[in-house]
């Protein structure tokens, strides 16, 4: 007798309930649409979405629905035209620097799909296309930045070689240092020298003063050019992984400009960000000898002081003397503060990170320390970017630490995980702006996209019918099982949020090929048992018993081979591994529990069965 | 229906050095091609120039592309841009002599001459690939990650001459199919990077399913030797074996015949792949674990300890 308990067949039906509802929304059409949404990640003005009808309106722009929650305003369209003059309306009309507008597609879904939060699987860039931002990378910024460094660099050397020195100072691509002493200047080109081998250095003597003139070559500016292109094309693409399973495109066009194309996404807004912001953090000591507020009036800054302000407006001093910087972190996280449940990030600091911030903070218990928030923010008026620092927390040092710690005092739980991603994924080298944004079609021609869903249909039609006449009703219940496995998988592609590309459908229905080997390797062994004479209710049982251990090792092995590419490959090789890893699971589910279900439903109680049609 | 109504004696195993020959002459040809000629790397690999060119009236995409592929840019990708008016148009590196001025008058030029509407050209410029350096540095390294995690999974559940033999088996399949896209010089792009894992995945799955029988019978057929245990296990297996790569081929197969260009690469890699994944399966990977040494011994099931055994009784 093979017979399976009630809760078996009870699982299996809220595993498949499960699976139709989440697989459906697949089934409806995606509209155009545009997400109005506060550019801090805040909650939005409850009067926002009125305000868009409104505008809309007004431009005789006819929008599909309008529709609001806590954090954004959602408008869909009938086409992509309509579209693009909205968003430019609505950028017009809006104060951007509290809204962002930003292009995306919204299933046409009956509401009771998205209460329960089930969307469509997102269509690649090959398949539907999606937004594409031109981004330009400043690099006049970054020179400058790598002059402050060089500076910064002769007055740790000249400061470590003892040598007095009355300025250091960048002039374009000339950096020029005047000593006090011109009998040092030889000491000094030696030092300098030794650290500086690109630079093309020259000497003078001016009175007593020994000036030191160091030229950046054209050679490193390339270099810089080079290397900062590079930075800021594999932090775009870490910040953009982190996001999710999305499919980017991410390319270098011509000198300093990079095009990112991302498939139909669902928070365009927090991308938007991502790629375009940059943010870091500072640890410093608090000035406790000086009167903040009395310098910020008088402007007389002590010098080995620089003036912040806090996120309240208050003014603080702060040592020149940094402590940390975001560089010498290695981890962060997001999360909430135990105590009083306050946005905060853990971060864990490298070994020399570790050891400083210990040495500080041993030494200065009792005594205030400030996190410094800084980010490179774009002034439209100025056209250019700007740095914009500002101290978050200032906190009393309760007792020494070094490699891991928390900082509160950010805003929203949003800034919080972002500031998170940026200092895993590791900073801009230089700072970016969107010079276009724009919806893409696909790359694929619909043609081209017809033929390949036919193929895909074909190949899935000619499994089930050789299956069939292969291994008659077992057939038949293997090919009820892998259309499940279909069901199930897209389903869960769907929850993940998965990109769903050409080559990854083909995937899905290699998964299915692939999966029909579970079936077989059961039927095969149920065949052989019988042949040895067993009755077909043992040959059942021993059938699926036996061939488990070898569905599980094989599958096991395969999955080990996923879930390493899910963790150590990128891009679109994660893609891959996140569809071949549920096609496993779920084709084990499909192919052993509910082929088992069935056979025991259709044979199971048959004592005196005499053959099987298999 | 049924492949073989007896259990088949085909002797695999004797046939093995036959076999190694085959491989290792395949191995050759394969390593020498990719060395000689290389891969033929797509777009998303070496990036190329765009172009962006503005319709007076909305096109239709098909005749764009075949106006271009009729000028000799059968590699073109074309995309509609924001508007329906406005096209960009991708394509890979050509000869270095000619300019990027020359081909996107070329490509303005082929546009214009088959469309009524005015055609004027927007920009054009160098992308660089979609596959950066560090994208393939990290799969590098996830590839490694995926044969050390391999070679400990199948040491531990089976032994590890078994797992050298899996691993072998890998290598030997990558290599040749690897061979194969050079000699052909399809395009490598992303699609042939999919089928490249897709076929670890299933050489692998094949493997494995090898391997579990021959574990059996080393448990349950005493008196006889290594060679014919092998023998035995790769009869046994050798319906599912055919009927397993016979579904999936049959799959590739319609994906290879009505899935257009797009797909065609794809499905050629992993038709390749499924065809030396089952050849490898039986050969090289049984064929590794014998030469090893592979004994009953090796895979008898251990006594479990059981705790305190191995103590003395307290009374």
């Amino acid at each position: 007798m093979n017979r399976y308990p009630l809760w078996k067949y009870v699982l299996i039906g809220i595993v498949m309930l499960f699976g139709a509802l989440y697989s459906t929304p697949n089934l409806f059409n995606v509209d155009p649409s545009l997400q109005v949404s506060s550019s801090r990640g805040l909650d939005i003005d409850i009067n926002l979405a009125d305000r868009v009808s409104n505008i809309l309106r007004q431009e005789n722009i006819s929008a599909k629905s309008v529709s609001s929650d806590e954090s954004k305003v959602l408008v869909t369209f009938a086409d992509g035209k309509t579209q693009e003059q909205a968003q430019v309306v609505l950028e017009d009309t809006l104060d951007t620097r509290q809204n962002t507008v930003a292009l995306t597609s919204t299933a046409d879904v009956p509401g009771f799909f998205r209460a329960i939060k089930a969307a469509p699987m997102v269509l690649g860039l090959d398949l539907r296309g999606g937004v594409h931002f031109l981004m330009e990378v400043d690099m006049a910024t970054a020179e400058r930045q790598q002059q402050d460094s060089i500076v910064d660099d002769f007055r740790t050397i000249l400061r470590d070689e003892r040598i007095r020195y009355q300025s250091v100072v960048a002039n374009g691509k000339t950096i020029t240092a005047v000593l006090r002493n011109a009998d040092d200047l030889a000491e000094a080109l030696n030092a300098i020298r030794q650290q500086n081998q690109d630079l093309s250095i020259n000497t003078e003597n001016r009175g007593t003063d020994g000036v030191i003139r160091a030229e950046i070559t054209d050679q490193m500016i390339q270099t810089l050019r080079q290397t900062a292109m590079q930075q800021n094309l594999t932090t775009l693409r870490n910040r953009i992984n982190q996001t999710g399973v999305a499919e980017p495109s991410i390319q270098q066009q011509g000198e300093d400009r990079i095009v990112i194309q991302l498939p139909g996404v669902d928070n365009p807004d927090e991308i938007k960000e991502r790629i375009n912001a940059t943010a870091t953090l500072e640890y410093r000591a608090v000035d406790m000898e000086n009167d903040a507020v009395a310098a910020a009036n008088s402007g007389r800054i002590p010098p080995t002081s620089r003036l912040y302000y806090q996120r309240d407006g208050s003014p603080v001093l702060l040592q020149k003397r940094l402590i940390v910087s975001g560089k010498q972190l290695i981890g962060a996280s997001a999360g909430f503060d135990q105590q009083n449940g306050s946005p905060m990030v853990r971060v864990t600091l490298d070994g020399s990170g570790a050891n400083r911030m210990f040495d500080f903070t041993r030494e200065n218990v009792n005594k205030l320390m400030a996190v410094v928030y800084i980010e490179d923010r774009y002034d439209p008026d100025a056209e250019r970017f700007r740095k914009h620092e500002e101290v978050i927390s200032v906190a009393n040092i309760l007792e020494p630490f070094g490699k891991t710690f928390q900082t509160t005092g950010l805003e929203s739980f949003q800034e919080a995980s972002n500031l998170a991603l940026f200092l895993r994924a590791g900073a801009l080298a230089a700072p970016m702006r969107i010079i276009e944004e724009r919806t893409v079609g696909p790359s694929l021609g619909q043609d081209n996209i017809d033929r390949g869903f036919r193929s895909v249909m074909i190949g899935f039609v000619l499994v089930l019918i050789f299956m069939a006449l292969y291994y008659r009703v077992f057939g038949l219940i293997a090919n009820v099982a892998l259309f499940l496995n279909l069901v199930l998988l897209v389903a869960a592609l769907s929850m993940f949020g998965a990109t769903l590309t050409l080559p990854g459908i083909a995937g899905i229905v290699l998964t299915v090929g692939m999966a029909v080997d579970a079936n077989v390797l059961i039927f095969e062994r149920i065949r052989e048992e019988l042949r040895n004479g067993n009755s077909p209710q043992n040959s059942i049982r021993a059938g699926y018993d036996k061939a488990l251990s070898t569905i599980a090792d094989a599958n096991i092995t395969t999955l080990i081979a996923a879930l390493a590419l899910l963790v150590f490959g990128s891009g679109p090789i994660r893609g891959f591994a996140v569809t071949l890893s549920i096609g496993i699971v779920t084709s084990m589910f499909t192919a052993i529990m509910v082929t088992r279900a069935l056979v025991n439903w259709i044979y199971g109680r048959k004592a005196k069965l005499k053959a099987l049609a298999i | 229906m049924e492949l073989f109504h007896k259990q088949t004696t085909i002797d695999f195993m004797g046939k093995r050095r036959l076999a190694l020959i085959m491989s290792l002459i395949l191995l050759a040809i394969g390593v020498a091609s990719l060395v000689t000629r290389g891969l033929n790397f797509g777009l998303d690999f070496t990036g190329g120039t765009l172009i962006e060119v503005s319709y007076a009236e909305a096109p239709v995409l098909s005749e764009v592309r075949q106006a271009l592929a009729d000028a000799g840019f059968d590699d073109a990708v074309v995309q509609t841009f924001g508007a329906e008016t406005d096209i960009v148009v991708r394509l890979a590196p050509r000869n270095a002599e000619e300019s990027a001025d020359k081909l996107s008058t070329d490509v303005t030029n082929a546009l214009r001459q088959n469309s009524s509407s005015e055609v004027t050209l927007r920009r054009q410029e160098f992308v660089g690939p979609q596959i950066g350096r560090e994208l393939a540095e990290k799969g590098s390294l996830a590839m490694l990650v995926v044969l050390l995690g391999i070679l400990a999974y199948v040491s531990m559940r089976f032994q590890w001459r078994f797992s050298l033999g899996a691993v072998a088996a890998l290598v030997h399949d990558v290599l040749i199919t690897f061979g194969v896209i050079a000699i052909t010089q399809i395009s490598f792009d992303l699609t042939v990077v999919a089928a490249l894992l897709a076929m670890i995945g299933y050489s692998l799955n094949d493997t494995i399913v090898v391997f579990d029988r021959i574990r059996e019978n080393f448990r349950s057929l005493r008196k006889v030797d290594s060679e014919q245990v092998i023998n035995t296990s790769v009869n046994q297996t050798l319906s599912r074996t055919l009927m397993t790569s016979g579904t999936t081929l049959l799959v590739l197969a319609a994906l290879f015949y009505f899935g257009g260009e797009i797909i065609h690469a794809f499905a050629f890699t992993l038709i390749i792949g499924v065809l030396v994944g089952t050849y490898s399966s039986i050969y090289i990977a049984s064929t590794a674990a014998l030469s090893l040494g592979v004994s009953r011994e090796d895979l008898l099931e251990q006594k479990v300890q059981k705790e305190g055994a191995n103590l003395d009784p307290l009374v």
